[in-house]
């Protein structure tokens, strides 16, 4: 097994999904296929290979320090669930 | 046993750029919620950030400043974890390869000089603000909770240092001094009032002697200087009283939030949770490749830095070491001191000592930075024309300061609506010394006995009798004259 | 010939001329949509009143004088992952089924600075995650050669809409084959350009080190022209290349001579539906018979691409997808007791399964102690797949293989087994790890359904394989089209 039930808990709590224990179960089956797959490439030795993460080769993309415009709080939170006072409403945090 | 504590302190700095971090929304503080927001700063899908030249500019300079090296590569990484005032659910940060590495303070505690390492300085964005409603504002016991994105996205510097630090005294004096570093960069503007500086502290005990660290307590809610040094005196006394005790279980790896009204600190009740980062480089951003010759470049841009104004300062103004270190530990204090010397042009430790004096005191007693008064050195430098011309005297200056203060008239305003001006008139004062000697003849005659003491005694009088406006000098004088006859 | 069977070149020089106007392009490609799109379902919203505005806007410019460029008045449709301000963009997604947008993302931008007429957004798999359009969150497109069979995906619904004429062209995003797949099961013309070409902004990310946008066109020449409108530096983008825009319609040649060209061996190995194979193989004289110089060549760590890309990929995706969390914008459970409880049922409740495994695969790919082992590995691996089409490129000028390994599968087929669903985008997935250009051209059918041909081009070597696809398109002469019930 790449991957436990108890692994797939707790990668689904850090990733804030609430899973049943049959999405669990079945979860579990289909990451270890997939991961047994991904598995693959601890075959290769990669120990002097330096990281890709662009395969396009860019550096030092910065802007120049100039404020533009900003959204009305109207549009900033035109999409937001709850809100209240101008502001995004979230249910108590403690 | 005997202790000794290990403090390490994470300074987070919000730099003083004109736009965000990522974006181009303002920065300004205290703005209505949600009216500095974007699609990049609200992390709404489909945004993409792109970083400011000058943030990363401001971390080199004071990496530069606080000795430390610069990575000459350096990347940007996500920091994963959900929060509601982090707008993507990941914090833009840097990990293994941050702009600054390798740093340190020196601080001068007076009676010794101790050194304390920086171990790194990384670029990253400021989150959002929660308002707590119901629960008295507290994150425990609110009935929930609103976000305003205003500040998120902020470019936010974190300075990390060593576990260097032995007393509360040396940790407010490395926050303070790094604060005038900062000042004199022009980088932020430094205020643990506004939040623009936060203070974080790690502290444990150990053995003196011991090599080994303890259990760390993080403190948070360090609102001033003076809550850092408090907090962490506290907390010692604490942590070296459960030792003593034999509970040694009383110290776990926790937060704990600084009380400031009951001057205790608290396990901070929130839902603690084992924390996985999961950094991975941003692939939204690119990395940064600077230069030896643009490292250089911005070295040679640094203006001059509290230690070598502190060395200037007594080599210039032949200021005591221990004048000098209190007159550069802000910047806007050297510069007051300085700008006054060149007005007044007379003795610069006669504005030293005038700053130090009353003016640290009133400072102090009010809670405010000197710049944030309406005093300016034209004030002071003409409180002390005024008393070097004889015009009133140093009890007067001493009673007009708080008004100068208060209202920012300038002194000879304050002293000619009050009339406070000095009584030099010879015949005057000649007046009232004939006026002592006759009220008070069993005192002259102590005098003449030989007692030299009484001589103060009459010259008192006299200055109660001139309600305080007699020039010194002149009642000296004459009272003595007359004593002889 | 209806209006809604002819290309943009076609269309343009009808306009030009005044012989249509761009409301009758319109409304014909919307009496089509009217026709099939019951059995197509390419759409997830349909514009028609954004579509008439932006057609009476080209045709006041026309009727005016002014002089309007090729992709005035031609009707459009968009992948749904590309925000579109005050019309709802969802994704695919029912965490995002209420979302309408405050910005237009720039490659939309650009085209409606260009005068398209945007027909609607179009179904995808939720957050592009698939390769069938299955993982749609409100329904499965159809493949308009057969409604019994998936049109391929991500960019399902686009590919649809052009095979089914409900677009004249569309855009598409591609993480690892999601333009160029549907293209190949569609017959149609799919390009994923280099990786930073195309402006990023605004396009809801998958994978922000793979994704790039592309369009969907009846043929190579259309494709040029839509690229010319596509890409550009953008200032909003840290990862978009600068560079000066060729005009792509110069690359469309008919001229293959002395062209190499490169066959890797390991995209025409098992693995490769065996009558799919030949159709390619068949094709492949087509270059040759034209001057062209074809060779085996071999990328000998392609074999990792697929594990490498589903470390990746999913890695980005758990951290780019941790924003749809209830805060800002899209769905919220009602009533929930707390954050926690807020975040746990709200991305249960709105995501699909699909999302969700890729969501704890990258997860678990960068958290603690495991990080090393899978994602910075695959990072090193995608190294090496780099190399291996570096030292290809030395060698030739093009590579080309097979687009997919199958033609288009059944509705249901491969749902239940998501590593076979995987397998579709084998021979798509490198070209997106190295960030090189790809292209995919129709070449012949197998049991009466469309096989596609990729080209792929170095880094910026468009202009090469549009060449290729050109002459490939000119001299193989394909013209086949899907046979569509209307239903009115």
């Amino acid at each position: 097994m790449a991957i436990s039930e108890k692994e797939v808990k707790h990668v689904a709590w850090l990733a804030r999904l609430d899973l049943t224990d049959a999405e669990t179960q079945k979860f579990t089956q289909q990451l270890d296929v997939i991961l047994e797959h991904a598995g693959k490439i601890s075959e290769l030795d990669v120990k002097d290979i330096p990281p890709t993460s662009h395969a396009i080769p860019l550096k030092n993309v910065l802007r120049e320090d100039k404020v533009g415009e900003c959204l009305t709080p109207e549009a900033a939170l035109s999409n937001a669930p709850k809100g209240e006072d101008q502001a995004f409403m979230v249910p108590r945090i403690v | 046993m005997e202790y000794e504590s290990v403090i390490g302190l994470e300074i987070h700095v919000e730099l003083a750029t004109k736009s965000k971090m990522f974006c181009k929304c303002s920065t300004v503080f205290g703005e209505a919620p949600n009216t500095q927001t974007c699609p990049v700063c609200l992390g709404l899908p489909g945004s993409l950030p792109v970083a400011n030249e000058k943030a990363v500019e401001y971390v080199i300079k004071s990496g530069l400043a606080l000795g430390c090296d610069i990575n000459l590569y350096s990347l940007f990484h996500r920091k994963n974890y959900f929060y509601p005032d982090m707008p993507k659910d990941y914090q833009i940060s840097q990990y293994d390869q941050p702009l600054c590495i390798n740093g340190l303070i020196d601080l001068d505690m007076g009676d010794y000089q101790t050194r304390i390492g920086i171990t790194r300085i990384h670029l990253e964005e400021d989150t959002g603000k929660l308002i707590h409603v119901g629960g008295a504002g507290r994150i425990a016991g609110a009935e929930y909770s609103l976000v305003d994105f205003n500040r998120a996205g902020v470019p936010l510097m974190e300075i990390v240092s060593e576990p260097d630090i032995r007393t509360p005294e040396e940790a407010k004096a490395y926050a303070q001094k790094l604060r005038a570093i900062l000042q004199s960069l022009g980088v932020s503007d430094v205020s643990m009032e506004k939040g623009s500086m936060r203070v974080d502290a790690n502290v444990s005990i150990r053995p003196k002697g011991s090599a080994e660290f303890g259990t760390k307590a993080e403190l948070k809610n360090l609102n001033s200087f003076r809550s850092l040094q408090r907090a962490l005196a506290y907390e010692i006394e604490r942590q070296t009283k459960a030792l003593n005790e034999g509970r040694p279980e009383d110290i776990v790896q926790e937060t704990r939030h600084w009380d400031e009204a009951k001057g205790i600190t608290s396990t901070l009740r929130t839902k603690e949770y084992a924390h996985d980062y999961r950094y991975f480089p941003d692939p939204d951003l690119v990395p940064m490749e600077f230069t030896s010759d643009y490292v250089e470049y911005l070295r040679a841009q640094l203006p001059e830095l509290p230690d070598e104004r502190k060395q200037r300062f007594m080599r210039e103004y032949g200021l005591p070491v221990h004048e000098a270190n209190l007159l550069t530990e802000s910047k806007a204090m050297g510069d007051f001191f300085e700008e006054t010397v060149k007005l007044y042009k007379g003795d610069p430790k006669a504005v030293a000592n005038w700053m130090l004096g009353d003016m640290s005191y009133y400072l102090n007693t009010e809670g405010l930075e000197i710049d944030e008064t309406a005093v300016t050195p034209k004030h002071l430098a003409e409180l002390l024309k005024l008393m070097d011309k004889g015009v009133i005297s140093g009890k007067i200056a001493k009673e007009i300061f708080p008004e100068m203060f208060e209202t920012g008239k300038l002194p000879q305003v304050i002293v000619e609506e009050k009339g406070m001006t000095q009584i030099s008139n010879e015949e005057e004062i000649a007046k009232i010394i004939d006026l002592v000697l006759e009220e008070n003849a069993s005192t002259v005659e102590e005098y003449r006995a030989g007692k030299d003491k009484a001589f103060g005694f009459l010259v008192g009088q006299a200055m109660r009798l001139t309600k305080g406006r007699g020039n010194p000098q002149l009642i000296n004088r004459l009272l003595r004259e007359k004593l002889q006859e | 010939m209806e209006l809604y069977q002819m290309t943009i070149h076609e269309l343009h020089e009808k306009l030009l001329n005044k012989e249509v106007s761009a409301k009758d392009v319109t409304e014909s490609v919307f009496s089509r949509i009217e026709g099939v799109e019951d059995g197509v379902k390419s759409y997830l919203t349909i514009t028609k009143e954004v579509a008439l505005e932006q057609a009476r806007q080209v045709d006041e410019k026309i009727a005016a004088g002014e002089k309007v460029g090729p992709l005035a008045g031609i009707p459009t449709a968009i992948k749904d992952v590309m925000c579109t301000q005050g019309i709802r963009t969802t994704c695919g997604s029912k965490i995002l089924d209420n979302f309408i947008p405050v910005y237009t993302s720039t490659a939309v931008q650009n085209l409606f600075d260009e005068g398209i007429v945007m027909t609607g957004k179009t179904n995808m798999d939720e957050f592009a995650m698939g390769s069938s359009t299955e993982n749609s969150g409100f329904f499965p497109t159809r493949n308009p050669w057969d409604l019994e069979r998936v049109p391929g995906g991500s960019s399902g619904g686009s590919a649809a809409a052009v095979a089914a004429d409900e677009a004249i062209f569309s855009l598409g995003s591609d993480t690892g084959g999601s333009i160029r797949q549907p293209a190949s099961l569609c017959g149609i013309v799919g390009m994923k350009p280099t990786y930073g070409l195309v402006s990023r902004y605004g396009l809801v990310a998958f994978a922000s080190s793979l994704d790039q946008i592309g369009p969907f066109t009846k043929d190579v020449t259309d494709c040029a022209i839509v690229l010319n409108h596509l890409v550009g530096h953008d200032p909003m983008d840290s990862t978009s290349v600068k560079i000066d825009r060729p005009d792509y319609t110069k690359s469309l040649v008919d001229d293959l001579k002395g062209i190499r060209i490169g066959i890797p061996k390991e995209l025409m190995a098992e693995g490769i539906d065996p009558e799919v194979k030949k159709v390619v193989e068949n094709a492949l004289e087509i270059f040759s018979k034209n001057g062209a110089l074809v060779a085996e060549t071999s990328l000998p760590n392609l074999e990792y691409g697929l594990s490498a890309y589903y470390i990746i990929a999913p890695a980005e995706a758990s951290s780019n997808l941790a924003r749809f969390d209830g805060v800002r914008y899209g769905y919220r459970v009602p009533d929930p007791d707390d954050l926690m409880d807020m975040y746990m049922r709200t991305r249960a409740e709105g995501f699909g399964d699909e999302v969700k495994r890729r969501i704890m695969l990258g997860t678990y790919a960068l958290s603690a102690g495991y990080y090393e082992a899978y994602y910075g590995k695959a990072q090193k691996v995608r190294t090496l797949i780099v190399r291996d089409f570096n030292k290809a490129f030395e060698e030739f000028d093009v590579l080309v293989s097979p687009t997919s390994p199958t033609v288009a599968f059944k509705i249901g087929e491969k749902i239940a087994n998501p590593l076979q669903m995987y397998l579709s985008d084998i021979c798509t997935i490198p070209v997106n790890l190295a960030g090189l250009p790809g292209i995919s051209v129709p070449c012949g059918t197998v049991n009466g359904l469309p096989v596609g041909l990729q080209i792929i081009g170095r880094a910026l070597g468009e202009e090469a394989i549009l060449k290729v696809a050109y002459s490939f398109e000119q001299n193989f002469g394909w013209n086949e089209k899907p046979k569509l019930e209307i239903r009115y």
